[in-house]
């Protein structure tokens, strides 16, 4: 029989600790997991470490996080979209390290993928290169960049059974996909829930295996 | 016609039938309004997807999960898909796309690009511009060639943080098209009514000049 990993959304909370690594995935407010957000402003954590693409918008997503002062230090790629969040990082009130899109994806990547870094050209010749290694590689120069893991991630998924496999749904995959390998505990919100044996073995994405607990996605108070 | 609508229309014909093209959030969506006759592109974008189309209208259906790279709800062309960043960005790195189209803060002689960090004022961050400039085959800048104060643009040396160094081909603006090659910025086109005096005026770097230089429109 394979494992009911169904939960509340209390239960889903459980592991969750000040101070943790939090995965969080999303473009702008795209298949940003906002339930399990509010469940964690619900359950009053903060000082977070968040890595991210952006930070959705104002007032919306990782938004709220941002807005109640939960987050310590966010890596991600942009946050131009929120605009409380630049306001507290011009304020001096909230730290960020840029990462480029497509390098912040690779090294969580290979956090989740067990291997030791990725070498990319994109940041040669940029503030993005200052203190990193360059390798030359058949005479091409490479950055090194180390792997990205956390101790939670957070996902949304548009379809998930009851052991944890999961499909998503159109650009809201996004980021989810690859922060759901790179975690100790990753939790899954879903817009709908179905049987064992329903979904496609072809068609999903996130295997069961990799999933430790799933909440179906209701509307819940903000805070 | 305004001096936006120049610029991406002369923007617009670099494309070819059949390509994958990036375009930038603002100014380079405006390309696809003036795509050439028989030209059909194919947008993809860093979020996740190859096909993106126009805008719903107001009464028009739309999935909620289908979005551009400023997040806005868009439809998808029959034909289109979608995929995980981790995807996109090999696509991206990878040379598969084919032109990828950006604004800019400031672009200089070698090619280099700031267009991500005014430091202490602008601090949104780079989102995909370092992979998309470094990654797509060839990539087009378009901009105001000087900025709200009248100051070049285009300068000898970029003074912000770079995006990329020596990843920019054409500078598409309002007063002419310039190509970067390894000896410079050659002067390729001029706008209607517009000098080769004007330009070098307006601009910061040094401009090679051909004997014959060509119109934009």
């Amino acid at each position: 029989m394979a494992k009911d990993k169904v939960v509340s959304l209390s239960q889903a909370m459980e592991k969750i600790r000040d101070g943790q690594t939090i995965l969080i995935p999303g473009f702008v407010n795209t298949g940003v997991p906002e339930m399990l957000i509010k469940g964690i402003i619900k359950k009053g954590c903060k000082d977070f470490e968040l890595i991210s693409n952006n930070t959705s918008v104002k007032g919306q997503g990782i938004g709220l996080l941002v807005h109640e002062g939960r987050i310590k230090h966010v890596t991600c790629s942009h946050i131009g979209s929120n605009t409380e969040t630049v306001e507290k990082v011009l304020a001096g009130e909230l730290d960020v390290t840029f990462v480029p899109q497509g390098t912040l994806v690779e090294r969580v990547r290979a956090g989740g993928a067990g291997i030791g870094g990725v070498l990319t050209p994109t940041g040669l010749g940029t503030p993005i290169a200052e203190g990193k290694d360059v390798i030359s590689v058949n005479g091409k120069d490479y950055l090194l960049e180390l792997p990205l893991r956390g101790d939670v991630a957070l996902i949304h998924a548009w379809k998930a059974d009851r052991m944890g496999n999961v499909v998503y749904h159109r650009t809201a995959r996004n980021f989810n996909q690859v922060f759901a390998t790179a975690a100790d505990w990753v939790i899954v919100e879903a817009e709908e829930i179905v049987e064992v044996g329903e979904l496609d073995p072809d068609l999903i994405m996130t295997p069961g295996a990799l999933v430790d607990a799933v909440v179906k996605c209701e509307e819940v108070a903000a805070i | 016609m305004t001096g936006r609508e120049l610029i991406a229309m002369r923007t617009a014909k670099f494309f070819e039938d059949g390509n994958l093209v990036n375009l930038g959030i603002g100014m380079p969506t405006m390309c696809l309004d003036f795509l050439p006759e028989g030209v059909d592109v194919w947008v993809q974008s860093e979020n996740g997807v190859i096909g993106l189309d126009r805008k719903p209208y107001e009464d028009e259906y739309a999935d909620p999960d289908v979005v551009d790279a400023s997040g806005q709800v868009s439809l998808l062309r029959t034909g289109g898909c979608c995929f995980d960043s981790f995807a996109s960005f090999g696509y991206i790195r990878g040379g598969h796309v084919d032109i990828t189209v950006l604004g800019a803060y400031e672009v200089d002689g070698d090619g280099n690009l700031a267009n991500w960090m005014v430091p202490g004022k602008a601090v949104a961050g780079m989102g995909g511009a370092m992979d998309l400039v470094v990654g797509a085959k060839k990539v087009i800048i378009m901009t105001e060639h000087c900025d709200k104060k009248g100051n070049p643009k285009i300068l000898k040396n970029c003074t912000l943080p770079l995006t990329a160094a020596g990843a920019v081909d054409y500078i598409v603006s309002e007063l002419c098209v310039l190509r970067r090659t390894d000896a410079g910025l050659v002067l390729e086109e001029l706008a209607p009514g517009v000098s080769v005096e004007d330009v070098i005026a307006k601009t910061g770097a040094e401009l090679i000049i051909p004997a014959e230089v060509g119109c934009m429109v």
